[in-house]
């Protein structure tokens, strides 16, 4: 293996008095595909634009192929496709003008027939930006990502805004992307696109690299934690399953109770509730996951597919 | 594995170039405030004080011109003010708005590219209307040809380089497409009544007049009116115009903001 495609040591960036990251360091494989994963304000999206140039680090480096992004900025731009948060078009150009312009910009462009087709744009090449949808609008930000033929494509909530199909269009054009040989870096809130998509996954929290492994891994190391959520009789105080030594949280999704924990979970909760003359039914026991990781180091629940940003 | 080639910086981006500027051309269309503004309403001015028959009198009160001829050149500057003050920043603070430069930012393109674009579409409209003016000023109310086509080019040219920098300063400052349009017509309507729209140079009194050789759509107007009328524009209006380039030219570059 030689240079790492994204190698990032100790950044660090504050705003005024506001650290926005503290000490985070990474490197990502070339051809990986990279999570970024952490709650709201954690810094996911500092980091990232440190690493394409948007922003100079108080202290740190960044190399991207042993590039720096500030210093080499053209030679970075030429190879790093970035996709960023909020960030819109004129609303009187044509989605083809906008493709070709961008594609103007870089040495070996990719061809805009396959890149819009691959992502469902193919019949809005001639309408104006102001008409597409707020997916449309994502899916052609994605495209203006991979448009250089980027051997690193950094993309800040790729698929925020977009509906399940088309996410999950989204998720098989990076990986065909990413057999060409591409480097992914992917900011996400979603445990299913990170679990889907990620080779390894950095958990950040906190301005920090919370946990950094493979999603599988990640989770293993969660798997003390057990969920189970079921659909009780009768309401009850959630006193009596909180007081319950196997009780970590008790959390109401609905009509549904869902209740985390460890060692028999299941059964003590359900004797609980018995005791008390209530029972449950639909059970499920979930030993998923990513999430399970992201709640126990982060304290604090990532978004579940569907949910806004 | 990793053996990088490096792009080389500086080749093959006369392209990318070309088309910004296209796309930037097609919005200035597509959006025509700025050809109603910069174009339409000056050459529609010039056409109505051409019909007006006082208009075309010879008065001995402007120095033996007529109206017509002393409104020739301040309609040429008002398409330049309008074009340089509100054509050129609105676009622009709407892009820092909506993201367009910052997204610039991430490509191997200069992001300055942007606003030079942006400066040469709105020239090119300020040109057009420009000649406009001339060739129906000559061919439909008879007006003779402009006394020194190069003195011309150099007055419109040195107001160009005073006023667009103005614009950027704009732009720079107007956080929003609706704060810049809102200064660019707080701006635009005194330096207009400098430029003698509604009482021309040679009514003006002294104080006033001076004000005026000091304001750029003031030296703007007295260098065009003079090549168009005498020859060669006189030094001091387009030294005035120089200063109001390197000014604001130098503000402009230390204010404006990317995101």
């Amino acid at each position: 293996m030689g240079v790492p495609a994204v190698d990032i040591a100790h950044l660090r960036k504050t705003y005024g008095t506001l650290v926005a990251v503290d000490d985070v360091s990474f490197s990502v494989a070339e051809g990986e595909i990279f999570g970024i994963l952490g709650p709201n304000g954690a810094g996911k999206t500092t980091t990232v634009e440190c690493a394409i140039g948007l922003r100079s680090p108080d202290s740190g480096t960044i190399r991207l192929h042993g590039l720096d992004p500030r210093a080499d900025a053209r030679e970075v731009h030429e190879v790093v496709g970035a996709q960023l948060q909020a960030s819109a078009f004129p609303a009187k150009l044509r989605v083809g003008e906008i493709l070709e312009e961008y594609r103007s910009f870089y040495r070996a462009p990719a061809d805009i027939g396959e890149l819009i087709e691959a992502l469902g744009l193919a019949g809005k090449r001639h309408d104006y930006y102001k008409s597409l949808s707020g997916g449309q609008r994502q899916r052609l930000s994605l495209a203006l990502a991979l448009i250089g033929r980027p051997r690193i494509a950094v993309l800040d909530e790729m698929t925020t805004g977009l509906d399940p199909q088309a996410r999950r269009d989204a998720w098989e054009l990076i990986e065909g992307v990413r057999a060409r040989g591409v480097t992914i870096v992917l900011v996400t809130h979603f445990m299913e696109e990170a679990e889907r998509l990620c080779d390894r996954v950095a958990l950040i929290d906190n301005g920090r690299v919370a946990a950094l492994d493979s999603p599988a891994r990640l989770a293993a190391q969660a798997r003390g934690g057990k969920t189970v959520r079921f659909l009780p009789s009768a309401p009850f105080d959630d006193r009596l399953l909180r007081e319950l030594p196997e009780v970590a949280t008790v959390e109401h999704e609905g009509q549904h109770i869902v209740v985390t924990g460890t060692g028999e979970l299941v059964s003590a909760v359900i004797l609980a509730l018995a005791a008390a003359g209530v029972t449950v039914r639909d059970v499920q026991l979930d030993s998923s996951s990513l999430e399970d990781a992201f709640v126990r180091l982060t304290g604090r629940h990532a978004l579940k597919e569907g949910a806004s940003a | 594995m990793t053996s990088l080639t490096l792009p080389r910086p500086g080749a093959a981006h006369r392209a990318a170039f070309g088309q910004i500027v296209l796309n930037e051309a097609r919005l200035t269309w597509r959006r025509p405030v700025g050809l109603v503004g910069g174009v339409a309403i000056p050459v529609t001015l010039l056409v109505i004080f051409g019909n007006v028959g006082k208009f075309q009198q010879h008065s001995a009160s402007l120095g033996g011109l007529t109206a017509f001829a002393l409104y020739v050149p301040i309609l040429m500057v008002f398409a330049l003010a309008m074009l340089a003050l509100l054509g050129l920043p609105i676009p622009l603070a709407s892009y820092r708005e909506l993201g367009v430069l910052r997204r610039l930012s991430t490509t191997p393109v200069p992001r300055s590219w942007m606003l030079i674009a942006q400066g040469l579409v709105q020239l090119g409209v300020a040109a057009t209307a420009i000649a406009v003016m001339i060739i129906v000023a000559m061919a439909v109310f008879g007006s003779p040809a402009p006394q020194s086509p190069a003195g011309v080019m150099v007055a419109v040219a040195l107001s160009a380089a005073g006023l667009f920098p103005i614009g950027l300063l704009i732009a720079a400052i107007a956080r929003t497409a609706n704060a810049a349009s809102v200064i660019g017509r707080l701006v635009f309507f005194p330096m207009m009544f400098f430029a003698g729209l509604w009482l021309p140079r040679a009514l003006m009194p002294g104080v006033l007049l001076t004000i005026s050789n000091y304001t750029p759509l003031g030296a703007a107007v007295e260098a065009i009116q003079n090549s168009m009328l005498q020859g060669f524009p006189p030094t001091a209006p387009l030294l005035v115009l120089a200063g109001y380039a390197l000014v604001f030219g130098f503000l402009a570059r230390r204010f404006f903001r990317w995101e």
